[in-house]
This record gives C-alpha cells, sequence and structure tokens, in this order.
C-alpha cells in the first residue's frame, strides 16, 4: 500500500471514540469523563479520521444514553462535527437514539438479516427515512458468513432487497467479515482470503455498493505483539483495496508504511494472509516472538541514543528528563574522567553543567516548558548524587574556591505560611542554572534566614508567601535586614505579591536591591544580572528608579473617593429577603472523615493545575495547544498516572467538616445561635467603601442575611498525608513527583471544597434538590449561593478563620489547625462561610477607610494596631 | 397528473415565480388587537400572531395572496410560518394550531385554482412551515453543550401536526423553510414521511435552507453542500435558499447548490440587507436585476422574494426573468455523499 493511495481513494473510519476497541475511552465514558472522552474524538479527527466511528456497547453501560449524550457533545465542536459520523451499535434502539442526534448525513453501523428479511427491511426503512448510508454485516438467520461464497451470496441477497424498496444502491456499505487468521485452527487460515476475494465479486454483482471491514479482528492471535499486528493490517489492506475494498475501521496513526515493514515480517504476514505457504501460520508465530512487547518507536529510540558517546546520553538524558540510564551513564562518565586523571567534579562542571545549560537555554528561548525542566533537574539530582560519595572522599583536596556555583541563593516561605510549591520552582529553576539554593522550607522566621545567609554568605536572599499576611512579614524580613545592615539582594515572589505592593511596602525598608520576580522563568534573569560585574549595578538602578515612578505614580494619583462608614452603610446592598432559602434540612455541624477521592477526582479543575506550573491556557484546550500542548498533555499523563497511584494506594485522605447555623444580621455583623451551647458568637463582616458609580450598592457579606432571622454556614476540608510521600521523593531527589504531589493535594482540597458545597446545597441545606449541574458549570460556580473563604476579596481578614474553626471545632473534627498567620496546616485545606441567599454574590471589599478600621477594631474586640495588622492590605 | 409531475412539467418550460414576504405586507394594514383576536376569546393578547390572522381576518390574506398572483406568482405560500404548536403557545394559541393551517391552506388554494382557471397558467401552494424557535443541534446553555431544549420526536409531531392541517387544508407541496438548523429539518422530513404512510400517498416537499453568516453556513454549521446531503433523502421536488442576506451575498451558495442539487432549485432571498431603522429599502428593480443574473446563468428554476419584499418586487423579478430558459437538473451521479457540518464524497 502506499500511502498516496490510501488517502486519495480508501477512507480511515477513527476507532478510538470505540469502547470495544479503545481500553482508554471506555474508561472515560465509564467514569463519566465526557470532556476527555470529546477530546478524543477531537485528536482522531486531528490525526485523519474521515469518518468517526461511534460505539458504546459495553454491558455496563447505558448504551442509549452513552451514545446520545456523546453524539450531542460533539455536535457542538465544530473541529470534530465537520466530518460524518459512524454510529455503530448492535442494538437498533441504540442506532436509532443516535439517528435522532446527528444532524449531517451519517452512516449507520450496521444492520443484518440475522433475525430474517423483515426485520432487516424495517431497520433500512427507517435509515432512508432519517437519511443515512448504512452498514450490512453478512449475517443471515443461518449465521455469520464465513466462506467467500456465503458472504457473496448473503450480500447479493441483500443489495436486491434494499434496492427493491427503493434504498439508494450507493448508501450500501458491505461488510463481509474480517475473521481472525493464523489461530492454529485449520479451517481459519483461509479467512483473509476470503475475505478479499469475496470483496471483489460483491462489488461486481452490486453496482455502487461500498464495502468495509473491522480490522483489528484480523490480527486477533497477536495481541499485544503490536509489531505484528500493525504489519499484518497493512499488508491486508495492501491487497484488500485493490480488490475494492472502500473503507476500513482503524486505528489511523497505527498504520505502517508497506515498504517500511521488515521484510521478512512483511513476508511472514503474506504468507498467512493470502495462503501461501501450509506452514505460514507456524512461521509468523515463531517469528511474532522476536517482536513481542516492543513498540516500533520504542525500538529505534531506544537503539539510537543509547548507542551514542556518553556525553552525548548524558546531555540526551537531561534534555528529555529520562532517568533511567541515568547512574550507569553517570558511572561510565565519571571512571573515564578517572582514568585520564581527572576528579568527580569534573563530571558535574562539565558534561552535566553543559547539559543543564542547553536545558536553560531551550527553557530560556521558550523550547522546554516547566514541567520538563523539572524533570529534567530530577535527573540531573540523580547523577549528582551518585557522584557526591567520590567527591566527599577527596573533599579534602578540594579547596573552597574551586567551586564553582553560580551564586548562592538563600530561599524561604516566611514566617505563617507554609505555601512552597512556587517556591521549589523556582528552586529548581535556579539549581538547573548553575546556582546553589539553600532551602530553608516553609514557616521560616526571620531571625533563621538573617543568621543563614550570613553564615553562608549568600549572595541574595528570595522570600516566597501565597497568604495576603505573608506580605507584611516580607516587610519585616526587609526592615531586619535593614537593621542588620546588609547589602545583599532580596528577591521577592509569591502568587500575592507584586511589583506595586514591592515598590511601595518592601523597597522603601531596605537600601539593599530589593527586586519582585514575577514568575519563575524570570528568577535565572534576574540572579545573573544582580551577580554579573558589568549588569548589576545598571540593573539596580533601573529597578529603583521603576520602583521610585511606581510610588510617586501612587502618591500623585488621587486614590477612589471613600464614603464615611455611615454614608456606605446607607447605601447597602438590600436583596429580597422573601427569597431566602428555607431552613436547612439537616441543620448542625457534619463530619465527613474520608470523603471518596476517586469522586474528588471527577471534579477537579485542571486550569490552575497547569497555572501553578506556569503553563497558561484553560484546560482541555491547553492540552492540544500549539505552543505548550505537549508538555501539558505530559503533565497532564502524568497527574493522572499519579492521581491513580493516590487514589488505588489511598495516599491521601480527605477530611471536611460543613456546619448550619441559626443566625441573624446586625449591622455589619452576623450573629450566630449555637442553640444547644445557648451562646452567640459574632461575625464581623467589612464593607466596600470606595465611592459607587449609578445605583450600585456598597456590598458587605452581611447585607445577604435576613435581620429578621436567617441561615449561614460553614466549612473547612483538608487533605492529609502528603508527609510520607513527600519525603520518600524529597530523598529520591525527585522534585517533580513532590511538585507534583503537592499541586494535585491542592486541586484535590479544591474539588472537596466544592463538592461539598454541592451536597451542601442539594442535601444538607437542601435549597438545590434537583441542581444537576455539568463539571464545568460546576467550575465556573453556576450554582445558587456562595462560598467566600476569609483572606479573600469578599472578606479580607483571614483573622475570622479561628472563629469559623472553632464553630466547626475543626481542629478536632477534622484535624486542621491555623498558623500563628492564618495559614491552615495541612497545606492543602480551603475554608469559608456559605450564604444561600439567591442575589448573593462575590465582590471585593477594597479599600476601606480610618473610620471603619477603628470600628472594626471595636466590633472584634482587638487594638487598633492589631486590626491594622489584619487589614493591611485593604488599607492606604 | 401529481403536483410533482406538474410542477416538474411547469418547470421545464420557464423560469417559475414565487411569491414574496407577509410580514411586511400585514405590518402596513396597522391592524389593531381586535383585528387579530376576532371572537376567538383566546387568553393572550394576539397582536403580532399574524398567522392567526387566516381565522380572524382572512380578507387581508386573501388580499396579499392575490396580489402576489397579480404580480405573477406561480407558488403562492400559505401564511403559516409560526403556525405550529411551539411558536402559537407564546400567544396561548396551541388549540388553533389546526384551524389556522386549514384555513390558510383553503385560502390560498382557492386563489390559486381561481387564477389557474382564468388564464390557463398552472399555479402551485406550498405549505409554508417554519423553522420554530427551538433547536436540536444546540444547546441554548452555553455551559452545557449537550443540553437540548426539545428532542427530536417531539418536533416530528409538532411538525406532524401542522403539515396535516396544511395538506387537509389542499396545500400541493410542504415547504420547510428557512431551516437554520438542519437537525430540524430532518425532524420536519421525517414528519412528512409519516404523513405519507398515514395518508398511503406521496407528500412532496420543498427544502430551503438559511445561511448564517457569509462563508455560507446555516446556524447548525452545515455548508450548503452538506445540507443537501443532510437532506436529500427527502427527495425533496425543490431545494434552495430563503431569507439569509440580499441576493447579492447569496450568489456564490446559490451557484454551488446549483452545480450539486439533481432537483428543481427555489431561491428566494430578503430584500437587501435592512437598514439602520431595520427597515428594507433594496428597490424591486435591485432585487430583480440580482436575481436575474442567476436564471441568466442557468442557476435557478423558480424565484421569489423574503423578507422585505413586496408585490412590486415579485412583478419586477417576473418581469426581468421572463423569456429566460430554466436551468437543467443535473444528472444523479451516484456517489455516497455523506455530511458532517462539511460534505463527504466517496466517489462511485
Amino acid at each position: 500500500m502506499s500511502e498516496q493511495k490510501s488517502s486519495a481513494r480508501f477512507i480511515n473510519i477513527g476507532e478510538r471514540t470505540n469502547v470495544t476497541g479503545s481500553a482508554r475511552f471506555k474508561k472515560l465514558i465509564m467514569a463519566d469523563d465526557y470532556t476527555a472522552a470529546v477530546e478524543v474524538a477531537r485528536q482522531q479527527v486531528e490525526n485523519g479520521a474521515q469518518v468517526i466511528d461511534v460505539n458504546m456497547d459495553e454491558g455496563l453501560l447505558d448504551a442509549e444514553h452513552a451514545m446520545t449524550t456523546f453524539l450531542k457533545l460533539i455536535a457542538a465542536e465544530p473541529d470534530i462535527a465537520r466530518v460524518p459520523v459512524m454510529i455503530d451499535s448492535s442494538k437498533w434502539d441504540v442506532i436509532e437514539a443516535g439517528l435522532k442526534c446527528v444532524s449531517g448525513k451519517p452512516i449507520v453501523n450496521s444492520i443484518s438479516m440475522k433475525e430474517g428479511e423483515e426485520p432487516f427491511l424495517e431497520h433500512a426503512r427507517k435509515c432512508m427515512a432519517y437519511g443515512a448510508a448504512v452498514v450490512i454485516m453478512a449475517f443471515d438467520t443461518v449465521g455469520q458468513a464465513d466462506t467467500k461464497e456465503r458472504k457473496v451470496e448473503i450480500c447479493k441477497r441483500a443489495y436486491d432487497l434494499l434496492v427493491g424498496i427503493g434504498f439508494p444502491p450507493e448508501d450500501i456499505i458491505f461488510d463481509p467479515n474480517i475473521f481472525a487468521v493464523a489461530t492454529g485452527i485449520e479451517e481459519h487460515n483461509r479467512y483473509g482470503l476470503d475475505f478479499i476475494e469475496a470483496v471483489q465479486e460483491i462489488k461486481a454483482q452490486c453496482p455502487h455498493a461500498k464495502t468495509s471491514g473491522g480490522l483489528s479482528n484480523l490480527s486477533f492471535s497477536f495481541r499485544g505483539n503490536e509489531t505484528v499486528r500493525r504489519a499484518m493490517h497493512s499488508v491486508f489492506l495492501y491487497h484488500a483495496i485493490p480488490a475494492g475494498l472502500d473503507m476500513a475501521i482503524v486505528n489511523a496513526g497505527q498504520l505502517d508504511v508497506y515498504d517500511t515493514i521488515d521484510p521478512e515480517l512483511r513476508d511472514a504476514c503474506e504468507d498467512v494472509i493470502l495462503m501461501r505457504r501450509d506452514d505460514a501460520t507456524e512461521r509468523l508465530i515463531d517469528l511474532a516472538e522476536s517482536y513481542k512487547g516492543k513498540s516500533v518507536a520504542d525500538e529505534k529510540a531506544a537503539e539510537e541514543w543509547r548507542g551514542w558517546e556518553v556525553r552525548k546520553r548524558l546531555e540526551h538524558a537531561l534534555v528529555k528528563g529520562i532517568d533511567a540510564h541515568i547512574v550507569d551513564d553517570t558511572e561510565e562518565m565519571r571512571s573515564a574522567i578517572d582514568e585520564d586523571g581527572g576528579r568527580p567534579i569534573e563530571v558535574i562542571e562539565g558534561p552535566l553543567m553543559d547539559g543543564m545549560n542547553v536545558v536553560g537555554d531551550l527553557f530560556g528561548s521558550g523550547k522546554m516548558f516547566l514541567p520538563q525542566v523539572v524533570k529534567s533537574a530530577r535527573v540531573m539530582k540523580k547523577a549528582v548524587a551518585h557522584l557526591i560519595p567520590f567527591i566527599e572522599a577527596e573533599k579534602d583536596l578540594l579547596p573552597e574556591s574551586q567551586r564553582k556555583a553560580k551564586g548562592k541563593v538563600i530561599m524561604a516561605t516566611v514566617k505563617g505560611d507554609v505555601h512552597d510549591i512556587g517556591k521549589n520552582i523556582v528552586g529548581v529553576v535556579l539549581q538547573c542554572n548553575g546556582y546553589d539554593v539553600i532551602d530553608l522550607g516553609v514557616m521560616v522566621p526571620w531571625p533563621k534566614i538573617l543568621e543563614v545567609a550570613k553564615e553562608e554568605n549568600a549572595d541574595m536572599i528570595g522570600l516566597s508567601g501565597l497568604i495576603t499576611p505573608s506580605l507584611d512579614e516580607m516587610v519585616t524580613v526587609a526592615e531586619e535586614m535593614q537593621r542588620a545592615e546588609m547589602t545583599m539582594p532580596l528577591l521577592i515572589g509569591g502568587a500575592t505579591t507584586s511589583k506595586v505592593h514591592t515598590a511601595l511596602k518592601i523597597d522603601p525598608n531596605y537600601d539593599g536591591p530589593v527586586i519582585h520576580v514575577l514568575d519563575a522563568s524570570r528568577a535565572v534573569g534576574v540572579a545573573s544580572k544582580l551577580l554579573s560585574d558589568t549588569q548589576r549595578d545598571d540593573f539596580v538602578a533601573e529597578t529603583a528608579a521603576e520602583y521610585e515612578k511606581t510610588r510617586a505614580a501612587r502618591a500623585g494619583k488621587s486614590p477612589s473617593v471613600l464614603l464615611s462608614i455611615e454614608e456606605a452603610r446607607a447605601n447597602n446592598y438590600d436583596p429580597f429577603y422573601s427569597d431566602k432559602p428555607a431552613p436547612p434540612l439537616k441543620p448542625g455541624v457534619h463530619v465527613y472523615d474520608d470523603w471518596n477521592l476517586a469522586d474528588l477526582r471527577q471534579c477537579i479543575d485542571w486550569t490552575p493545575f497547569f497555572r501553578a506550573w506556569e503553563l497558561h491556557g484553560n484546560y482541555p484546550a491547553i492540552l492540544t495547544d500549539d505552543v505548550v500542548g505537549e508538555t501539558a498533555s505530559q503533565l497532564f499523563d502524568d497527574a493522572n498516572a499519579m492521581l491513580d497511584q493516590i487514589i488505588g494506594e489511598k495516599w491521601l485522605t480527605a477530611r471536611g467538616v460543613a456546619g448550619l447555623w441559626p443566625c441573624a444580621r446586625d449591622g455589619d455583623d452576623v450573629t450566630i445561635h449555637r442553640v444547644r451551647r445557648e451562646e452567640h458568637v459574632t461575625l464581623p463582616f467589612l464593607r466596600q467603601q470606595v465611592k459607587k458609580s449609578r445605583d450600585r450598592a456598597n456590598m458587605c457579606l452581611a447585607d445577604f442575611i435576613d435581620p429578621d432571622g436567617d441561615w449561614i454556614g460553614g466549612f473547612a476540608v483538608g487533605i492529609h498525608g502528603i508527609e510520607p510521600h513527600i519525603a520518600r521523593f524529597q530523598a529520591d531527589k525527585d522534585d517533580y513527583s513532590d511538585i507534583l504531589l503537592k499541586a494535585l493535594a491542592d486541586r484535590f482540597a479544591e474539588a472537596f471544597a466544592e463538592r461539598l458545597h454541592q451536597h451542601v446545597r442539594v442535601d444538607l441545606w437542601g435549597y438545590a434538590p434537583g441542581e444537576q449541574l455539568t463539571n464545568e458549570a460546576l467550575i465556573k460556580e453556576q450554582y445558587r449561593g456562595i462560598r467566600p473563604a476569609p483572606g479573600y476579596p469578599a472578606c479580607p481578614d483571614h483573622s475570622l478563620k479561628p472563629i469559623l474553626f472553632e464553630l466547626l471545632e475543626a481542629e478536632q473534627n477534622v484535624g486542621l489547625t491555623l498558623t500563628e498567620s492564618f495559614a491552615m496546616w495541612p497545606t492543602a485545606a480551603v475554608s469559608g462561610f456559605y450564604f444561600g441567599h439567591p442575589e448573593s454574590e462575590y465582590f471585593g471589599v477594597a479599600r476601606v477607610g480610618r473610620d471603619q478600621l477603628e470600628e472594626y477594631a471595636t466590633r472584634r474586640g482587638v487594638d487598633l494596631e492589631t486590626a491594622e495588622r489584619w487589614l493591611r492590605p485593604n488599607l492606604d | 397528473m401529481s403536483a410533482r409531475a406538474r410542477l416538474h412539467a411547469a418547470a421545464a418550460e420557464r423560469v417559475l415565480i414565487s411569491d414574496g414576504a407577509f410580514g411586511t405586507q400585514i405590518q402596513e394594514r396597522k391592524l389593531t388587537e381586535e383585528d387579530y383576536a376576532g371572537d376567538l376569546g383566546l387568553k393572550a393578547d394576539q397582536k403580532g400572531n399574524n398567522d392567526i390572522l387566516a381565522l380572524t381576518r382572512p380578507d387581508v390574506i386573501k388580499d396579499i395572496t392575490r396580489a402576489y398572483l397579480d404580480a405573477g406568482s406561480d407558488v403562492v405560500s400559505t401564511n403559516t410560518f409560526s403556525a405550529n404548536r411551539i411558536s402559537q403557545a407564546d400567544y396561548a394559541a396551541e388549540n388553533q394550531v389546526a384551524a389556522i393551517n386549514i384555513a390558510s391552506g383553503k385560502i390560498a388554494r382557492a386563489l390559486a385554482d381561481e387564477y389557474e382557471a382564468k388564464d390557463g397558467k398552472p399555479r402551485f401552494v406550498a405549505g409554508a412551515i417554519g423553522p420554530t424557535n427551538k433547536t436540536l443541534s444546540l444547546s441554548p446553555d452555553v455551559e452545557d453543550p449537550g443540553f437540548r431544549e426539545i428532542d427530536f420526536d417531539e418536533l416530528t409531531a409538532v411538525y406532524k401536526e401542522q403539515a396535516a392541517a396544511l395538506i387537509e387544508g389542499g396545500c400541493d407541496f410542504i415547504l420547510i423553510e428557512t431551516v437554520f438548523d438542519t437537525l430540524n429539518a430532518k425532524a420536519g422530513i421525517m414528519a412528512v414521511k409519516q404523513l405519507e404512510n398515514d395518508l398511503g400517498r406521496e407528500v412532496p416537499v420543498m427544502i430551503s435552507m438559511t445561511l448564517t453568516d457569509l462563508s455560507g453556513r446555516n446556524l447548525s454549521g452545515h455548508t450548503v453542500e452538506a445540507f443537501w446531503y443532510a437532506v436529500r433523502h427527502a427527495n425533496p421536488i425543490t431545494i434552495g435558499l430563503n431569507c439569509s442576506f440580499g441576493a447579492d451575498q447569496l450568489r456564490p451558495h446559490i451557484q454551488s447548490l446549483s452545480g450539486i442539487a439533481d432537483t428543481l432549485l427555489m431561491a428566494y432571498p430578503n430584500a437587501g440587507l435592512p437598514n439602520e431603522l431595520g427597515e428594507y429599502d433594496e428597490m424591486p428593480e435591485t432585487t430583480a436585476g440580482l436575481v436575474k443574473l442567476w436564471a441568466a446563468n442557468g442557476q435557478a428554476n423558480i424565484l421569489g422574494g423574503c423578507c422585505g419584499s413586496s408585490p412590486a418586487h415579485i412583478k419586477a423579478i417576473a418581469e426581468a426573468v421572463k423569456g429566460l430558459p430554466p436551468r437543467t437538473i443535473p444528472e444523479d451521479n451516484s456517489a455516497m455523499r455523506l455530511a458532517g457540518l462539511e460534505p463527504f464524497v466517496v466517489a462511485a
């Protein structure tokens, strides 16, 4: 078969959206993951399928439901819906349900005379009425046609009947049954040849009719031996197409070009299919042994790079992130250098650093992405770990000045904060680029940071943090560095940090250079400039000038006008309290010790996961993105493999608590009545004070609560059990898995919060019992009610968390604790309040005035200074 | 002779003329709520329910149809674009669906017969079926692409009720027009096939697609070719395009449809594009000049007008195409013609 011929006349029907043909697709459909299933269809069309076969015949599935759901979903995807659909089922009901959802002209696969001529014609008439071409299986009441004669006889009989009722002959496609050959049973030997000869005869006897076949049956005896199966399929088509075969259900991406098949294998396949020798089956089985368990691609790739010279192999392993041979290759390199009288450190300084420089260059120029770089770092660390004992052994011989690291960076997540994914990524990137990184971990108090920096004679300090109180702690670190008369640069990074905050709040407190680093990809550029003799002064001056400009712009800008708190309160949001939800069906506190992780996996919001890896774009489109698609897909596969393990081996436990309490609004406070304890708990909320245009209200969360009695809820969820696995990965120098697991734990926590909120709406509170939302709709929060979290814009005061935790008894019930800055532990955790009023919505409190601050301090019962610290991000 | 055979015979001789819009003609008469409501005693206001005038002000519908026949129409359609159960629900008039369609069919039938008797030229009545405001292929909820407001069987039943009444009223053909969703049209075809089964005779259909963008696709995303392959099983007596934009923008799509459709081609575009006030102000001579080009290129068998067109437009078109030879129908090529949103043809 030449490729040209196949594309010009022969029709490839994609088989990947067939639960009987694709284990992966089946798994997705069984798991109700239609979003990913739709992507399978998209890939098929992209890979050249001219028609896509959709089959949902699986015993445990409601095939009719699955068929119509999937067809409706792909109808909404122009990239997929552009090609015709083949509605594939052995059940007529499923086919007819499918026909009612397909708007073009599809193919029905299949009908037959299995039950006799009348039902056959009845189905054919319906296909005509719906407007579909149809595949006819060579099958009658006697059974499936196996010999050439039976195939031809049944097809001709069916043809005459169909043409007799006015069925357009060009819309008839015969499938004369491809059966397995080389099974060892002698009667099966003719099956391939019978099919090919029958096709030729059917085409001659039935004008305008087409022929088709399902190819995978042919090679059934060689399951698991991809190389042989591909070769058999290609050889079969090479002979069947000239005989008149018009189409086949095949994996278009998995056909070999006839000419490129190993001639020995090709001949053996041909002998079997065309029955050219009596011992053809035995010979193919013998030959097949030598191809077992190898895919052609793997084989080639493995052969090629493993044969390279050792330096090239090291570079390749680093760039590709392959750790399978790294210890052997490193050792080979080390002994080679050793024989030449060199030292083990030279392996690092020479070939390994050269390889990492390639990685750094590729990353810097946007040709590699973060997940790949982290994998490269894993390989590097393993190589270095192998060399350490050798280096230690000769340590005495090595003067300090010989060390060639580009610079030494102290990194820490500041006191009160436990988030370290971003910090770890920056650390890895810096290490990849030859920096010596000393990572002090999370919750690091300032004295420790300063102490280590001095001890280690560091070149710079990098601070990280995710929650807003960390911004303050960074200011403290800067102030203390100033007091200690340090001069080394201070790098600021993390999700809540910004250039503006750095310029306004941190930079003025420290005379040394302060640089805000936007993301990990900028870290190397910043560090190298700071350590460059020629660039440093300019860079520092430029940045300082930029921050000065930022400050000047701020100072010059008249800030938005603030209303007095009384004026703001007079302009409050006034919902229809009559619309408030009915009291909960199940009030009180509900504890969930071990929420099913497999369930949470279903509602993971993947977009933020990719963002954590600095891959920007929305899931699932990101998987097929021109630039980062390949990396994102690889990362996604790795994540799913780890999810399989997390769930299968029960690495993590999702524990959560939700509570629903009677309450009433009292000004901007919400007073909760804890009935059983006969006590009242006050939740003070903050109100927007920025003057609003037109008739928009100055919102406060309390506005959504009826002063005459209402209900409010709270929740806290956390993902437990990550520590031993993280320790294992760290021991294994596996940053990639370390970051991956942490990122996934975060996703689980978010998914749990989403799922629990749903459970509250549907069941516990029960104001939306009939709610049925897709996963996407859930992620986009298209439901009634909100779940604002302390520390986020609508409720910016983190210090409400202790009150919430107390209400929920979160520590006793689900083992969640708070740091002094109100960060939650374990790190992968979410907490917040539930508001059920249909008009409740998210908003940002933004800037508040002195008057509200002073009043808030009173309401909270704390001194002004404490309140000021809590609300600093919202103050001028 | 069957209506199908008579239409083919007439179309073999000359380019035939259909009619123009009802809506704009009715608007000009400034009818009141009382005119619309009549004495039907329906619960909701009827103003704007143009189709119900067949029952409450039949004289208005007769006048308009007469005006088109005077202008030169060979094919007149019934004023029943929205006379289906779904659209009539907006006026609480679902129980009038059968009556409206029967009455409308009778009005058009009587006038067509009257004019045919007068001059001996054959006249035809097309019972018009609009798309309804529901769609089978698209989700009204952007966040839930798998959701559908209605299913195939429901819509088929809605169409069948209307089609049966139109045939009872004396229509020659069922005109499934302004098809924005191809699957809706397939439900319409299914309805007519079921009706044929019930009646035990052929009910020929005319199918007319409307384009929603200049690249030549309807709302469900089908190209003109894909649309033809998706509905060809109906063996329609005409296939074509209506509404959409003006004749100028329709030109390339008429051309491609003409090349592949092995049946009569009927086209009735809007009178240009609406101006800033939403009014159609293309002059009759302009419209006529544009559609004349299609006839002159042998690309059309039946021509008329849609939104904004008046008897004056129809008269101008009739005069413009007089004497031009009709399009010859291309031969069936026996290829297997499949379609997704785009056509896929497997050569014979």
